[in-house]
């Protein structure tokens, strides 16, 4: 049982080697995508062309705006512009939002106290940060001020965790997620769809080898080779990206473990149901990627899905090992709070793995 | 234990796929040490009939026995006992020619301290002894051939199934490739194989000719050749096959 | 009137390996010519490289007295090619597979249903024309695959292993086609690994390691075998051949089918050949002087 087993593993891994090619895109690939994803495509936003109207012209207005003109996220454009010259300014995209401080700014004044922030919100998720971006500056400036004064703003967000704001922190995490989940299972489904393609499955179904070694003598060697690429995702994470690592290492990597068999598993069931290795790979795409992209919480939190969606976010790995990295990482979390996480995940990955078992037959039919 | 003469028995076996009868209630057997010849035109059953005697298609009815055990119960026992060359050579190509014989040596369970001796022999009887560090995608189409049979047979099996082994080859290969299998014959060993060549035919002990699932002729090629007066077996072949069109 | 296919002192390399060594051939209007060689011989690269898909790296084909690397277009709208395992669309019905390639052709769709039901007549796929490629028997695949090529007439057709893996009774029907093809006056080149196919072709040429072996026609090239042959005609001719391998050198037998051939290279006649037998007690049914065939001549000039 065991030498047969072996020869599996060891044949698998010859397969690896050789083929240099896929070798090398499964390494570069996720790196890849980390540093589009990390770099190119943050959510954050930087040098917002700005506008800012100061009705007010006294030593605190001009306090105020210096503290906006010094933030990396606002980048100011023009100054004091009557209110009918708003609307132009956003036709013409010479800003993305005006900032217009009242005359009472920083008197004992009962009349307008409120600072109006005019947003271009043709791009709502820009409005949205954009909003949050004053509302950080002005409460750090309230703070300051906040000697029995009147406070010329009324919220105050809390930013926990990601104090700065950094949209990699958040993203990385998440980033790795999907990507371990792409690459187990893809390289499962098309181990299994190659040698059907190639005529040599055939051969393996007449010698008296078992599902269950055929499974998992193909599984061991993409397990470790998707844990190892995991890890490297990791490392670039924290040191490329200083996504902080506040909880334990084993921790991680023990769910790692649980979360890329579930990957895997996913490719094998894929595979049993394929013929070919591009529909192998499409269908891998397509069932692994797009839900873990969507759906898990990576870009769009889950509370706020429509019901039935958030109940399909469920049955996906990634909802709950995105809940599970993004504790250990960010918030340093331990087992006993992402007890539920854990037991959901490794329930999945059980199913799956007897499922495609099942499912992966010793005969042609 | 009589039906221990023969390596294969098959009484009305049938298989069915949805309303299309594949193999039609065929019933022949090979005795120990035969060669026997499965010809037929394409589709005429014959890869289903090697499928089902191998384990991987289990029959719709009828019975079969494959070194007399049940094609139905003990499929996995029979898997233990078969060799089997498929049409394509199922060898992995960026594999070298040992790490392919190793890798079947070992699904098949032979032991990890007799594999290189059993590996060193069959190389040297398929005359590879110095190709074993190649690629196998490197290889010539004769020697990929032999190399594959080599594969099939690593766990010493008593029946060996080749479906179409010579495809393509060249006529010194295809030639050599018969004379080992004579060989294995002489050793006891039955060799049920398919071919599209009918003078290949020729060297089998006794052939059988299916056409549309059914085995229309079957019989020792020379006894057929004077059965169709027919000066080769492609001659017999044609008239059988015409035979039962009309 | 030039020559349908005038092949020049071809060659081709791929990398290190040459392919194909100074391959010439000519093709005659109305002839069938069989390049007859194994797997890996050079028969598609002669091939590929006639039909313009290729460019030689010394030499030249030459179609209709043009040079096919100057005139692919010519050569591409004038000539048939059916590439090695040429697979149809399977999801397309035998209806649609033809129409796809008269359109390809740009045959007005009136023309193109004329020149169907002549090609339904021709190859009996009528009954069959709603019926998905795919669904098609391995010998009818191949008598569309022949059809689609025919669709725009071509004067001279180019088959790269049309039988392969095609089962004897379809194989000769659709060598019964090609032969009714070229009785109109088209010109056949086609290439084959069965030898036995030989004997349906006007002239051949035998190929190994991208090298013509001998050309000319079937019979000539028979009687060109250069030493007497016997059949050693016997009960167990695998034991036959190992006994006498000890005694006669291996490059004289051959063992095929159901006898022994030797191949009499020192010429000792039939009665040496005879007292060989009686002195190693080798029972047999008869030995008789037998007629080389090309597979015979093959394994004698690739010795």
């Amino acid at each position: 049982m065991k030498k047969v087993l072996w020869s599996i593993i060891s044949k698998e891994f010859i397969h690896i080697r050789r083929d240099k090619q896929t070798l090398a895109i499964v390494i570069l690939w996720p790196l890849l995508m980390l540093f589009l994803y990390g770099y190119a495509i943050t959510l954050e936003m930087k040098e917002i062309p700005t506008i800012i109207t100061d009705l007010a012209h006294n030593p605190l207005s001009r306090e105020y705006v210096d503290d906006i003109a010094s933030s990396r996220f606002f980048r100011v454009t023009g100054r004091d512009i009557a209110e009918s010259e708003i609307e132009p300014v956003f036709r013409h995209r010479r800003a993305r939002c005006v900032i217009v401080i009242p005359p009472s700014f920083g008197k004992d004044d009962p009349g307008n106290r409120i600072i109006q922030l005019i947003i271009d919100a043709s791009d709502p998720n820009a409005a949205n940060y954009i909003h949050t971006y004053l509302g950080t500056i002005t409460a750090s400036f309230n703070r300051r001020h906040s000697g029995g004064m009147r406070l010329p703003f009324r919220f105050e967000p809390r930013l926990l965790y990601n104090p700065d704001l950094k949209s990699s922190f958040f993203f990385v995490p998440g980033l790795v997620a999907v990507i371990i989940m792409l690459f187990s299972a893809l390289l499962s489904s098309i181990a299994i769809v190659r040698e059907k393609e190639m005529g040599t499955l055939e051969q393996i179904l007449v010698s008296p080898l078992t599902p269950m070694q055929l499974v998992i003598g193909k599984l061991v060697p993409y397990l470790l080779l998707s844990l190892a690429d995991s890890i490297l995702v990791l490392i670039v994470a924290h040191v490329c990206f200083t996504v902080p690592m506040h909880g334990s290492g084993i921790l991680l990597l023990a769910t790692l473990i649980i979360y890329v068999v579930s990957g895997l598993s996913f490719g094998l069931l894929i595979s049993t149901v394929t013929r070919s290795q591009q529909i192998a790979m499409m269908a891998t795409m397509v069932i692994t990627v797009l839900p873990s992209f969507l759906l898990s919480g990576f870009i769009f939190p889950v509370r706020s899905m429509p019901l039935l969606f958030q109940g399909i976010s469920q049955i996906i790995p990634a909802t709950h090992f995105l809940i599970i990295i993004r504790g250990i990482m960010l918030k340093g979390a331990g087992l006993a709070e992402l007890m539920p996480q854990l037991g959901a995940l490794t329930l999945f990955s059980l199913v799956l793995i007897s499922v495609s078992i099942r499912k992966f037959h010793t005969t042609l039919e | 234990m009589t039906g221990e003469e023969n390596a294969v028995t098959a009484v009305d076996l049938s298989r069915r796929f949805g309303q299309f009868t594949a193999v039609d209630r065929v019933t022949f057997s090979v005795p120990r040490g035969e060669v026997f010849g499965f010809l037929g035109a394409n589709g005429a059953g014959k890869t289903t009939t090697i499928r089902m005697l191998c384990g991987l298609l289990r029959p719709s009815s009828g019975s079969a026995s494959v070194s007399g055990l049940d094609v139905y119960t003990r499929f996995e026992e029979i898997k233990t006992t078969i060799g089997y060359m498929s049409q394509q050579f199922s060898l992995y190509d960026d594999l070298t020619v040992e790490e392919n014989l190793h890798f079947y040596g070992g699904i098949y369970g032979v032991g990890r301290t007799r594999l290189p001796a059993v590996t060193g022999a069959l190389l040297d009887q398929m005359t590879l002894g110095g190709q074993r560090r190649r690629l196998t995608r490197d290889l010539p189409l004769g020697w990929k051939q032999r190399l594959a049979l080599a594969a099939a047979i690593i766990h010493d099996p008593g029946i060996v199934f080749l479906d179409e082994p010579t495809s393509g080859v060249d006529p010194a290969s295809r030639r050599e490739f018969w004379l080992l299998i004579h060989q294995l014959a002489a050793r006891g060993k039955t060799i049920f194989v398919t071919t599209h060549y009918m003078d290949e035919a020729e060297y089998c002990h006794r052939v059988s000719i299916m056409k549309e699932g059914r085995i229309a002729e079957i019989g020792n090629p020379s006894r057929l050749k004077e059965k169709y007066r027919a000066g080769t077996m492609q001659q017999v072949f044609i008239n059988v096959v015409k035979r039962e069109q009309s | 009137m030039d020559r349908p296919i005038e092949i020049k002192a071809l060659s081709k390399s791929y990398g290190d390996t040459l392919a194909v060594d100074r391959v010439s051939i000519t093709v005659d209007k109305g002839e069938i010519y069989g390049l007859i060689g194994p797997d890996g011989a050079g028969k598609t690269t002669v091939i590929r490289t006639l039909v313009s898909l290729l460019v030689p790296d010394s030499g030249e084909a030459l179609f209709m007295g043009r040079t096919v690397s100057a005139y692919p277009g010519f050569v591409r709208s004038h000539i048939g090619y059916m590439p090695q395992r040429f697979s149809l669309y399977r999801d397309l019905s035998v209806e649609e597979n033809l129409h796809f390639f008269g359109d390809l052709f740009q045959i007005p769709r009136d023309r193109q249903r004329r020149r169907m039901d002549e090609l339904y007549a021709f190859s009996r796929l009528q009954p069959f024309r709603t019926r998905l490629a795919g669904a098609l028997s391995g010998g009818m695949k191949q008598k569309l695959a022949l059809s689609c090529m025919l669709m725009h007439q071509p004067e001279v057709i180019v088959l790269d292993e049309p039988t392969f893996g095609v089962d004897p009774v379809s194989r000769s029907e659709f060598w019964g086609m090609l032969a009714a093809l070229s009785r109109d006056g088209t010109s056949v080149f086609v290439s084959t690994a069965y030898m036995d196919e030989a004997d349906l072709c006007h002239r051949i040429g035998l190929i190994h390691h991208g090298r013509i072996l001998a050309q000319g026609t079937p019979d000539g090239l028979i009687a060109g075998f250069p030493w007497p042959l016997y059949r050693i005609d016997c009960e167990n001719p695998h034991h036959v051949y190992t006994i006498l391998s000890s005694t006669l050198p291996p490059d004289q037998l051959q063992l095929f089918g159901s006898g022994v051939y030797v191949v009499d290279r020192g010429k000792n006649g039939l009665r040496s050949l005879q007292r060989t037998l009686r002195t190693a007690k080798i029972a047999c049914r008869g030995i008789s002087s037998a007629d080389a065939t090309l597979e015979n001549l093959f394994l004698e000039l690739i010795r």
